[in-house]
This record gives structure tokens, C-alpha cells and sequence, in this order.
């Protein structure tokens, strides 16, 4: 069976419900919200709503050229702008405070236009006329286990990282899944009061396939009847202090050892609560409810894999709340399935599974506004992260502390894909290290990051000299990250696995979160105005040079670029070209192999991300791609839509070109006949996801037979994509500016990484992965 | 319930899963072969406490005095000399000497399967030992054996032909519990003169070997369970229940008005999925007598239930637990589609009445002050007896397999499983699967191990 069905008033939680409520921090954004959903389960509500964000973008415009000299030495102007996001709203909390929570929400709403409510869960029936009372609107209801499965679709699709394999006794307990593009078909096994077990085929197609009465509901009743002990929380505590050899008859209690003719251990449980029929003797209330739960878990995993492999599918997650993040009842399902599966199949779940009921109820509601044909992105700033539920936690306090748990989840301007190029979209994982599993990486990180917190504080605050708000504004993007950090702390694997990225990502997200959209741009446009004053000269010393000279002056070029960043002086661009990189051979040095590639014939199409504002792209990446051009070769610059540190971004990027398209004639002719194409990444990271791609940037490089891709700077080319295979030829060029990371990697600090690969299969196959150490 | 009638009614019919009341020492009473007067081994006493037989249950004092003869006539190197005879005798006549038993040692009870000749010859009985001799009697012409030890007399397979013998089988059970004192009798008894091969299946024939052995210089001749309890099976079906088919199914089980139990054979019975319900269930796969695989298993079995059926309701017996499931009612303690949705759920094509939490209403407080124990034994075995069905369901379809055997002593005097597992074979599978059981349930583990000891000493 589906949900928990109607809860008796007794099992749900008493709880002060005089509570106040921190309007800011819970229901964001109620004035401009409409369609909403609630899903009422047996102890806690889901409440869901669309709202619309306005927030501060920084735009560039250029100024009009014939006004050049009334510009003075601005290259383009930056323009605070007000824009309008579409965001999702999901809240949880227990089900003690679904009245106050009502009140809130029908004093902050402003929007009339809302009529109904959807709403979904065995509650909803028992609230329907409270929620119609309190809130005059309708109470349309949806199906259980639709909703449920349409959220399922929904998180999967959408939020990276959403699905874990748990591991007890791993070094990280979960093990994040990357998002597959091809998601179905899968199993869904929901345990709540009772199992059901679908099997959904596609976005609009599932069916019940089977399900089992011996579910959530056997072990909350059963445990309350046996221990006396009335919370289901209390119960999962319990059984985990137990043993439940004292009460289950084991393989070896029979045979006194294994039964090795069939190949069944001495530990398995031959009898649930055998011994309880037959021993003279108490029984520890932890005894029974951890043999209580390994007959429960066990019953259902076994279930589980016998539709798992009539049907013939491979990924099962479970959801209800059974497992709702439960340690002790993921091990259990995890290691009855491996049991009964002997590893074949592995046991899902879902970081958002609590969720999954009032996001399917609320795209219901919402299907006119077509929210599946969008790209939407997990919020870090306005999202709990998965909460720490330890067994050893008191009940009580876990409660409380998981009390107003949110989801916020973007709608990004564009549809997101996997880059065509990827060798194998199902195994791709962006990040190098996952910092979840290597916590040596992740103490150093953290620390770095919390270290950095005050200068981008201070950067931020100078990013908006007119606004003496900022400093306020400033103070509160500090405390907000700082807590992530110390979440992360504590809970690494709180939004998926923990990555550099992710916490460069977190960081962005906090400060828009608080209007600094872009605190990099002043610095940006500065260094960008710099550095197109050397354009000219640096282009016609690269010319001077002999062929070869010239080939290495460039690779040089572009990681000097990346060295400069935006610490960069104006002196220090005369020597631009002339900065001791480290000598070769490199730390990962395959420049030998991509010379003798530059003298065979000239690529079709390079696709070619780009990184830093200033030096790094007008004086190393664009002499580079000149030189592309010369030699024949399209090339489609990919920058990030929006803002990260001192990325540029394609607004920004638009105007450099036409700028240096303005001095240089090999890019004038490129962009006029088309040969050179600025494409948005669909990012707004200092990372790079290549499977969260816009869908635009796919389909140019599908179109003009892309078969160079490249990849500069740390971000997106150590941090990120290290290990990425492509199925074209492939460089991959950084400078490692941190000593920590190149001590790691086996260099020293500056140490170069010029990685160009050829896909096995392809020609030039001895210019193979070069990795370090 | 009076105490002490409790456990005088209790005699006969009960003894599986006897469990003391711990109002007393170890109040286990087995006389099988056991001497009560403190006149054996000093340990004896002390293990049995101060039990005494109870009236007229024991006609243990005869043999007792017979075997302490025996066992004087024994001293000196019984081992040496058993094996003698037991050598010359099989090769005299190329069958086993007697007594044939034929044991299965599960983890919850012993089930013993003893072939009583009833061809006896006047020579042959003059030849045959007093020891051999109490033991037939005794075996025979009782239907309890201390407080737990029980004989199924309606079960008796009666004018059978075994090895060239004609003889009554006879189905004995006890609580494994009391294999200690099974096995310190045998010693008392000076069993192991009686040279016959123990043959032994079940979990039990490995844990208690040792003991067997030094306890009672006697070997076991240890057999797989699964290959004895199919050879069994096959053997009892085959020979007819005296002159009756000793399989049978449910005419219209998802009417419980009109469901009735008719005999049938199994002629052709390969394949079949054949479910065990011991303490805890295995699930084989048959294609032939020699050809089969165990599909899966589950803890979810009779031990569960009895155990459960314990904590929930403070009964102590198998006979007590179902004597209070037939009188409650499962749907106060387990919550059913209606409860949740008013009526069907149509979305998912289920009925109204069926379950959709086991134990899913004694979530609330209330429900759970105002249950009745009777409920709780209901729901328990309903709840147990689901889920095997689900789970033997799931495997029938995935090895494509129509005909599901049901065995074990869970179903014993259990028809609210019986008729249960017919309905939810033919519900769920729309008619495609049929339930099928068996008279002697639980003892074909032991009719294979005698079969064994029959086959073993046939062959050269």
C-alpha cells in the first residue's frame, strides 16, 4: 500500500504549537506565490508552491562605439538589473503544525488568483476541511501514488546526485549516483504503512506491479505491541542497540553450525522470533524490535528482488517513511538486498524522497505551465540538505532539529543535456575528488573556503559602493555560508556528494542569494580593459615568432593567462608572455604529441570552454583560437550564462570579441562568415558539468562535427573533468594555483597540466592519458 | 486456565513448542525412553528434575527393568559387539537390522518415523532381543510419551511393505528441545546395542551428532533435509494414505461458504514449487526426484508465528496460538485498503478488504489497549500465512511452475492456512496456480531418512 494512511491523533507528535514562525527563513517568497500542493502524511506535511524570485542580475552594455571617446576608457558599462527567476518551493515540517502554518500562509498571501490547492497523501482527507477553512481554497485531490511517482521523476531528472547507495560501514555512507539521462525504467518501492511496488516505464507510464502488508506499519504496530514504546523513531532507536540473535533462530541454532550443502551461513535467520516461541526467558525490548526489523527489512528486500527480476530491472529505490532517511532501516534494506540479489542489484535512495508526493501533486496542478520541459536546479542556499538522523540522536531532538526542513529548486533559463562528446554519459562524473569519501581533501577544503570567507565578504560589499546596505547584506551571506560550511562539516554528504564544486557552487548561490549577483564585475571590466590594451602587441609578437615557436608561445599564452587571474597588475602584462612557467616536461606534459598533431591536417570544429575574464581570455585564449581560425578550424567559445568569481560570462564575452574583432581581422572574419560562434555553457560555476550542458551549446556541436573539445583553467579542468573521456580529441590545459592540490597531485605549486588526449580507437593513439603520479 | 489441567489436556495433542511457565524447574517429561525412579546415571535425575510420571502416562517402569537387564548382559564393550551383529545380520538377510526409524531434528521439533514390522515370524520373535522388543511395544501401543512426545495415530501408514517387511509406519514428534534427554535415554537405554544406523536429517542430525556420539556411542548417518523430505514425499504420496490420496486442494477457495477440501493424486508431480513450512520456510523447485533447487527461503515461518503468537498473547503452545487465531477477528489489528481509502482502491485494482497494513491499526494507542488476544493470534497467523503465499506466489511465476506444494508442521490442524494459501494462490494468480497439500505434512523429512537407511543397507 501506498502512504501511511489516516494517522490516529496519538501517534502524531505533541508538540508546542504556539510556535512563531521565521517568516524569512520558512515560507519565502509567499507574496508572489500560487499553486499550491500539500501532501499530508502520517506525521509530516509537505507543502509546495510556486513563487517568483526577483533578484539583482548584473548586465554589461556596450557603449555605442561613434560615443567611444565620451566613454573615456570604459569598454562597456555594468548595470544593476532587477529580473524575475521562477523558483519551487518545498517545505516539510510535522504534521503538529499544519494550523499554525495555514495562518501564516493565508496572512502572506497576496496573490488571489490561486483557487485550489492540490493535495495528495493520507492526511489530506482528514485536513481537507481545515486547509479549505483556513486557506478559501479548494481542495483538489490527486492520486497517491501518481504524485509520487511524477516527484520521482521530477528529482531524478533534475537534481544531480538525488539518489545514493547506502554503506554502513564505507568510508562515506552514501555513495551519490550521477543523474542518468535515461532514467527509466525503474522500481519504486514504497514503504509505508504497507508496501507497494511499482514499475514505472516512462513519464506518463506505471503500474502497480505488486506489494506487501507487511510494511511500516507491521513494524510500528507490532514494535508498539511488543516494547510498549509508542514512536516509530523510538522503535528504529531501540532496535538499533538490540541483538537480534536472542530472539531469531539462526542457521546455526539448527545445525549448530552453517548448512554448507546449500551454502547457507551459520548467521542467517532461519526463524524469525524462533526463539521467542520456544526459550523460557525475557526478551530485551531492543532484542525484539531489532529482530523485528530484520524480518521486516529482510521480507521486503526479498519481495523487492523477486518483481525486481520478474520484471527484469536493475534500479530499485526505495522511498517511504520506513527508509525516510532512516541509517538503520537503509542498512537493513541495503543488506537484504545484496543478500537476496547476490549484488546485482542495488538498493536506491533518494535525497528528496520525502518530497516526492507534494512535487508530483504539485506539477499536476501545474501542468499548463509545462514545468518538465524546463531545466530546474537544486537552490544550496535555500535548501536544508539532507539532515543527519544518527541513531544515536535522541528522537526528541531530532525531531526538532528537522522540524522546517526546505527544498528550493531554480528554473533555469535554459534546458540542460549531456555535451554529445562524452564517451559514456552514464559513467560520466564531473568532479575529481569527492570529498565526501577522501576527508583528508575535505578538512583541507572546508578550511580553505571558510579562510577565503572574509575577502569575498569584503569583495562583495565593494562590489556595490552605492549601496550602504550592502555591509548588512554582506554580514548575512557570511553567517549563511559559514553555516553550510559547518553543515557540511557534519554532514558531507548533506547535498550529494561534497565537491570543490559544489562548494564553489554553494557560495554563488548564497551570495545571490543575498543580491551580490556579480561582486567580480568591477574587477572584470577593469582587467578586461587592460588587457585589450595589449591585444594588438601581443598578437603581432606571436607573429614574429617561427611556426613551432609560435605553437608553444600560444599553449604558453593560455596558461600564463591563467595564472594571472585577478590578482593581476597592469605592469605585469608586459611580461605577459614571458612568465617562467615551470619547466618542462610538465607535471602531465603530452605538448609533444599535440604539436605533432597541429602539423597534420586542421580540426574540423574546437569547442572550447573558456575561464578567467582579462588576460586570461584576450591575451591567452583568443590569440589561441586565432590561431584555430587560421589553420581552418570553427571554433564555438563556451562561457557561463551567468556570473561566477572573475569567469567571463557570454554578455561579457559578446563585447570582447566584437572589440578585438574590431582590431584583429582573422576574428572579424571568423565571426562574419561564422566560423567563430560564442555559445552560453548554460553555467553559472567556476566548474564545469559536462553533463548539464545547454541544450543550444549541444546542438551546435552536434551540428558543426565537433572534434576538438577544450578545456581550460583549474575549475573546470582539474576540479572538474580530470578524468572526463571524450569521444573526440580532447586538451586539457591548467596551471595548479594551490600548493595543497599539487602537492596532491605530485608537483609543486604552478605546476602545469597540459593534457591532450585521443580517444582509444581514434589515429593518434599513443598520445594516451598522461595522468600524474 | 487451570494449571495443572492445562497440561494434562495438554498431553497428546500438544508438545512442539512447549514452553515452560516458569513456575517450575524444567518441567520436561519425556519417558520415551527415559527412566524416571532415579535408578540410572546420577545425571538423570538432576536433568529431569523432579519430575515423576504423571498417572497414566507412562508404561515406562516395564521397560525400564527389561533394559537394566539388557544393560548388564551389554556390559563390558557394547560398540565392538554392536557391530558384529549388525554385520552378520545385514548380510543374512540384505535389509537393516531392526528397529527402522527414519529421524528429522528440526530446529522447533523431532520428527521420528518408525517402521513397525508386523510379519513378525515365532522364530524371529524368540530371536529378537527384550530391548527391541520394549521398544516396539512401548512405540506402539501409546499415543503420548511423556508430556511432549506425541504419536500421530491417525496418521499411521498402516499394512505397508517396506524392504521386503510388512509393518505399520508410525509418526512421532517431540520438541527438539528435549533432544538431550532423547539422547541421554539412548544412552541409558544402551541404544546403540541394537546396531541399527541412525539415520538423521534436518539441522538437528549436525548439531546433535557429537552428542550423539559420546553421549550415546551411537553414529549418525546425516542426510540432507531438502533431499529426504522430497524422497519422502514422493514415497508417501505414491503409497497412498491407507488406501486414500494423500494429497488434496480446496474446491472454491475464494468462497469461504463453499470451500471444500477434496482429495486428488499426484500423478504427474514434476515440476512443482515445493513450500516447506517448518520453523522457518524453505522454497525448492522439483523437476524430478533427483533434480530439484532451492529457489529461495524466508525467516518468515511456524517459528515465527508461535513466537510472535507468544510475546503477543502469553499462550505457550502451537495448539493454544491456533485454538485463539480461529476465534479472532484480523481486521481490528491490521488496517485494510478501506481504512486507508474509504473503499477500493480503484487506481490500483484493490479490493477494499484487502490488507493493507499487517498490524497496520495497532499504531494507535487506543486500538491497542482495546485488542483481544484472539485478534492478535489471528492476525499474526494471517499475516504469516500472507506472506508465504506472496513469496511462493512471486517464485511459482518466476520459475514457471503452476502446482505449489504445501508441507511442514506449520499446517498442521492449521485449515485458517490452508484454505488461506488456496485463496491467495488462486486470487492473485487468477485461477493460473493451484494450492496443494498434503496429509502427513511435516514428517516426510523423516519417511527419507528411513528410506535412506532401507537403501543403504540394500546396496552391497
Amino acid at each position: 500500500m501506498a502512504e501511511c494512511g489516516r494517522v490516529d491523533s496519538n501517534t502524531s507528535h505533541t508538540m508546542d504549537k504556539s510556535i512563531t514562525l521565521p517568516p524569512d527563513e520558512i515560507f519565502r517568497n509567499l507574496e508572489n506565490a500560487k499553486r499550491f500542493a500539500i501532501d499530508i502524511g502520517g506525521s509530516l506535511t509537505k507543502l509546495a508552491y510556486y513563487s517568483t524570485v526577483q533578484h539583482k542580475v548584473a548586465k554589461v552594455r556596450s557603449f555605442d562605439h561613434t560615443a567611444k571617446a565620451a566613454a573615456g576608457d570604459k569598454l562597456y558599462e555594468i548595470s544593476m538589473q532587477e529580473e524575475v527567476t521562477a523558483r519551487l518551493h518545498f517545505i516539510k515540517f510535522e504534521n503538529a503544525y499544519i494550523e499554525t502554518c495555514l495562518d501564516f500562509i493565508k496572512d502572506h498571501l497576496v496573490n488571489t488568483e490561486t483557487k485550489v490547492i492540490k493535495a495528495t497523501g493520507g492526511g489530506a482527507h482528514k485536513f481537507k476541511e481545515l486547509i479549505e477553512r483556513k486557506l478559501g481554497l479548494k481542495v483538489d485531490k490527486e492520486d497517491e501514488m501518481t504524485c509520487l511517482i511524477k516527484g520521482c521523476n521530477f528529482v531524478l531528472k533534475n537534481i544531480p546526485h538525488e539518489a545514493f547507495v547506502y554503506a554502513k560501514h564505507a568510508d562515506s555512507e552514501f555513495r551519490f549516483q550521477m543523474t542518468n539521462p535515461d532514467i527509466f525504467p525503474y522500481l519504486l518501492v514504497n514503504i509505508g504503512s504497507g508496501v507497494s511496488i511499482v514499475k514505472v516505464e516512462s513519464e506518463d507510464k506505471f503500474e502497480r506491479i505488486g506489494g506487501s502488508s507487511i510494511g511500516g506499519g507491521t513494524f510500528w504496530g507490532l514494535g508498539a505491541l511488543l516494547t510498549k514504546t509508542k514512536r516509530f523513531d523510538e522503535l528504529l532507536q531501540l532496535a538499533s542497540k538490540g541483538q537480534h540473535a536472542s530472539v531469531d533462530m539462526l542457521v546455526k541454532d539448527i545445525y549448530g553450525g552453517s548448512y554448507g550443502y546449500l551454502g547457507l551461513t551459520g548467521d542467517l535467520i532461519a526463524s524469525s522470533f524462533g526463539k521467542s516461541a520456544t526459550a523460557d526467558k525475557d526478551f530485551s525490548k531492543e532484542d525484539m524490535a531489532k529482530s523485528l526489523l530484520h524480518m521486516i527489512s529482510n521480507d521486503i528486500g526479498q519481495l523487492a528482488c523477486l518483481y525486481a527480476k520478474l520484471h527484469n530491472l536493475s534500479r530499485v529505490y526505495f522511498g517511504g517513511f520506513f527508509i525516510r532517511g532512516h541509517p538503520v532501516t537503509m542498512h537493513t534494506i541495503t543488506y537484504s538486498i545484496n543478500f537476496f540479489t547476490k549484488g546485482e542489484v542495488q538498493a536506491l535512495f533518494l535525497r528528496h524522497e520525502g518530497y516526492l508526493g507534494t512535487i508530483g501533486a504539485f506539477l499536476k496542478g501545474a501542468e499548463e505551465d509545462n514545468p518538465n520541459q524546463y531545466s530546474w536546479g537544486e537552490n544550496y542556499a535555500g535548501s536544508s540538505g539532507l539532515m543527519s538522523v544518527s541513531p544515536d540522536m535522541n528522537p526528541m531532538q531530532r525531531a526538532r532539529s528537522g522540524t522546517f526542513d526546505m527544498l528550493e529548486m531554480d528554473r533555469l533559463e535554459r534546458q540542460l543535456v549531456n555535451l554529445p562528446l562524452l564517451q559514456d554519459p552514464s559513467s560520466y562524473i564531473p568532479d575529481t575528488v569527492d570529498l565526501t569519501e577522501d576527508a583528508l581533501a575535505r578538512e583541507y577544503w572546508l578550511y580553505c573556503f571558510e579562510e577565503a570567507l572574509d575577502g569575498v565578504v569584503k569583495r562583495a560589499v565593494a562590489s556595490q559602493p552605492d549601496m550602504p546596505e550592502a555591509a548588512l547584506r554582506a554580514e548575512k551571506f557570511r553567517q549563511k555560508y559559514r553555516h553550510k560550511l559547518q553543515t557540511l562539516r557534519q554532514q558531507p554528504f548533506a547535498y550529494g556528494s561534497l565537491t570543490v564544486r559544489s562548494l564553489l557552487d554553494t557560495r554563488e548561490h548564497c551570495l545571490n542569494e543575498f543580491n551580490f549577483p556579480d561582486p567580480y564585475s568591477k574587477i572584470k571590466q577593469r582587467e578586461n580593459d587592460i588587457a585589450l590594451k595589449y591585444y594588438q602587441k601581443a598578437v603581432k609578437s606571436l607573429d614574429e615568432l617561427s611556426w613551432e615557436e609560435k605553437q608553444f608561445a600560444l599553449v604558453q599564452g593560455v596558461l600564463a593567462g591563467n595564472v594571472f587571474d585577478w590578482g593581476a597588475k597592469a605592469t605585469d602584462i608586459c611580461i605577459f608572455f614571458f612568465i617562467p612557467l615551470s619547466e618542462r616536461p610538465w607535471l602531465v606534459d603530452s605538448y609533444d604529441q599535440w604539436l605533432e598533431r597541429l602539423k597534420g591536417p586542421p580540426h574540423k570544429c574546437a569547442l572550447f570552454f573558456v575561464d578567467n575574464s582579462g588576460v586570461d581570455i584576450i591575451l591567452g585564449v583568443m590569440p589561441f583560437v586565432r590561431e584555430l581560425l587560421s589553420r581552418g578550424t570553427e571554433v564555438v567559445l563556451a562561457s557561463n550564462s551567468g556570473p561566477a568569481l572573475n569567469d567571463v560570462t557570454n554578455g561579457e564575452l559578446q563585447i570582447l570579441t566584437e572589440r578585438i574583432a574590431a582590431m584583429d581581422p582573422v576574428i572579424e572574419a571568423g565571426l562574419r562568415e561564422d566560423r567563430l560562434l560564442l555559445v552560453q555553457s548554460g553555467s553559472s560555476s567556476p566548474c564545469l558539468d559536462l553533463s548539464r550542458l545547454d541544450k543550444v551549446l549541444a546542438m551546435v556541436v552536434r551540428e558543426r562535427q565537433t572534434d576538438l573539445v577544450i578545456i581550460e583553467g583549474m575549475g573546470r579542468a582539474i576540479h572538474t573533468n580530470y578524468y572526463a573521456m571524450l569521444s573526440c580529441e580532447s586538451l586539457k590545459m591548467a596551471v595548479i594555483k594551490n600548493s595543497w592540490l599539487a602537492d596532491r597531485l605530485g608537483g609543486k605549486l604552478f605546476s602545469v597540466v597540459f593534457k591532450y588526449e585521443v580517444p582509444a580507437g581514434k589515429p593518434n593513439k599513443d598520445c594516451g592519458a598522461f595522468s600524474p603520479s | 486456565m487451570d494449571k495443572a489441567k492445562s497440561m494434562v489436556d495438554k498431553k497428546g495433542a500438544s508438545g512442539p513448542f512447549h514452553v515452560n511457565n516458569g513456575q517450575s524447574q524444567k518441567v520436561f517429561h519425556s519417558h520415551v525412553m527415559v527412566a524416571t525412579n532415579g535408578s540410572c546415571c546420577s545425571s538423570s535425575s538432576n536433568a529431569f528434575g523432579s519430575s515423576t510420571v504423571p498417572s497414566g502416562s507412562g508404561t515406562f517402569e516395564n521397560m525400564h527393568h527389561l533394559h537394566r537387564g539388557d544393560d548388564a548382559e551389554c556390559s563390558g564393550s557394547p560398540a565392538k559387539r554392536c557391530k558384529l551383529r549388525r554385520r552378520t545380520e545385514s548380510v543374512r538377510k540384505h535389509r537393516p537390522p531392526f528397529p527402522w526409524f527414519g529421524m528429522d531434528i528440526g530446529g522447533t521439533l523431532v520428527k521420528l518415523v518408525y517402521f513397525e514390522p508386523v510379519d513378525i515370524t515365532a522364530e524371529e520373535e524368540q530371536e529378537e532381543v527384550e530391548n527391541l522388543k520394549s521398544i516396539r511395544r512401548y512405540l506402539t501401543s501409546n499415543v503420548a510419551y511423556g508430556k511432549t512426545g506425541v504419536r500421530d495415530v491417525h496418521l499411521e501408514l498402516r499394512n505397508l511393505t517396506m524392504c521386503g517387511r510388512t509393518g505399520n509406519l508410525h509418526f512421532i514428534r517431540f520438541p527438539t528441545q528435549a533432544m538431550p534427554r532423547f539422547i541421554q535415554m539412548g544412552r541409558d537405554k544402551n541404544f546403540s546395542s541394537l546396531h541399527t544406523t541412525l539415520c538423521a536429517t534436518g539441522g538437528g542430525a549436525y548439531k546433535f551428532e557429537n552428542e550423539f556420539r559420546m553421549m550415546a556411542d551411537l553414529e549418525l548417518l546425516k542426510l540432507d533435509e531438502l533431499d529426504c523430505l522430497i524422497r519422502g514425499l514422493l514415497f508417501v504420496d505414491r503409497v497412498g494414505f491407507n488406501g486414500h490420496p494423500e494429497c488434496y486442494y480446496f474446491q472454491n477457495p475464494s468462497d469461504t461458504q463453499s470451500c471444500v477440501k477434496k482429495p486428488c493424486t499426484l500423478d504427474n508431480p514434476f515440476p512443482m514449487l515445493l513450500v516447506n513450512i517448518g520453523s522457518g520456510v524453505s522454497i525448492l523447485a522439483v523437476y524430478s526426484e533427483n533434480n530439484y533447487k532451492r529457489v529461495t527461503g524466508t525467516s518468515l515461518g511456524g517459528g515465527t508465528f508461535l513466537g510472535l503468537c507468544c510475546l503477543l498473547t502469553g499462550c505457550e503452545t502451537f495448539e493454544e496460538a491456533l485454538e485463539m487465531a480461529s476465534k479472532g477477528d484480523s481486521t481490528n489489528v491490521d488496517k485494510l485498503v478501506k481504512d486507508i481509502y474509504g473503499g477500493d482502491y480503484e487506481r490500483f485494482g484493490l479490493q477494499g478488504s484487502a490488507v493493507a497494513s499487517s498490524f497496520g491499526h495497532m499504531m494507535s494507542k487506543e486500538k491497542r489497549d482495546s485488542i483481544s488476544k484472539e485478534d492478535l493470534a489471528r492476525a499474526t497467523l494471517v499475516t504469516i500465512t500472507n506472506n508465504i503465499g506472496s513469496i511462493a506466489r512471486m517464485c511459482a511465476v518466476n520459475e514457471k511452475i503452476e502446482r505449489v506444494v504445501f508441507v511442514g508442521n506449520f499446517l498442521r490442524i492449521n485449515t485458517v492456512s490452508t484454505k488461506l494459501l488456496a485463496y491467495a494462490m488462486d486470487y492473485w494468480s487468477k485461477g493460473q496456480l493451484r494450492a496443494l497439500f498434503l496429509e502427513h505434512e511435516g514428517y516426510f523429512g523423516a519417511v527419507g531418512a528411513l528410506m535412506e537407511l532401507l537403501k543403504t543397507t540394500e546396496d552391497p
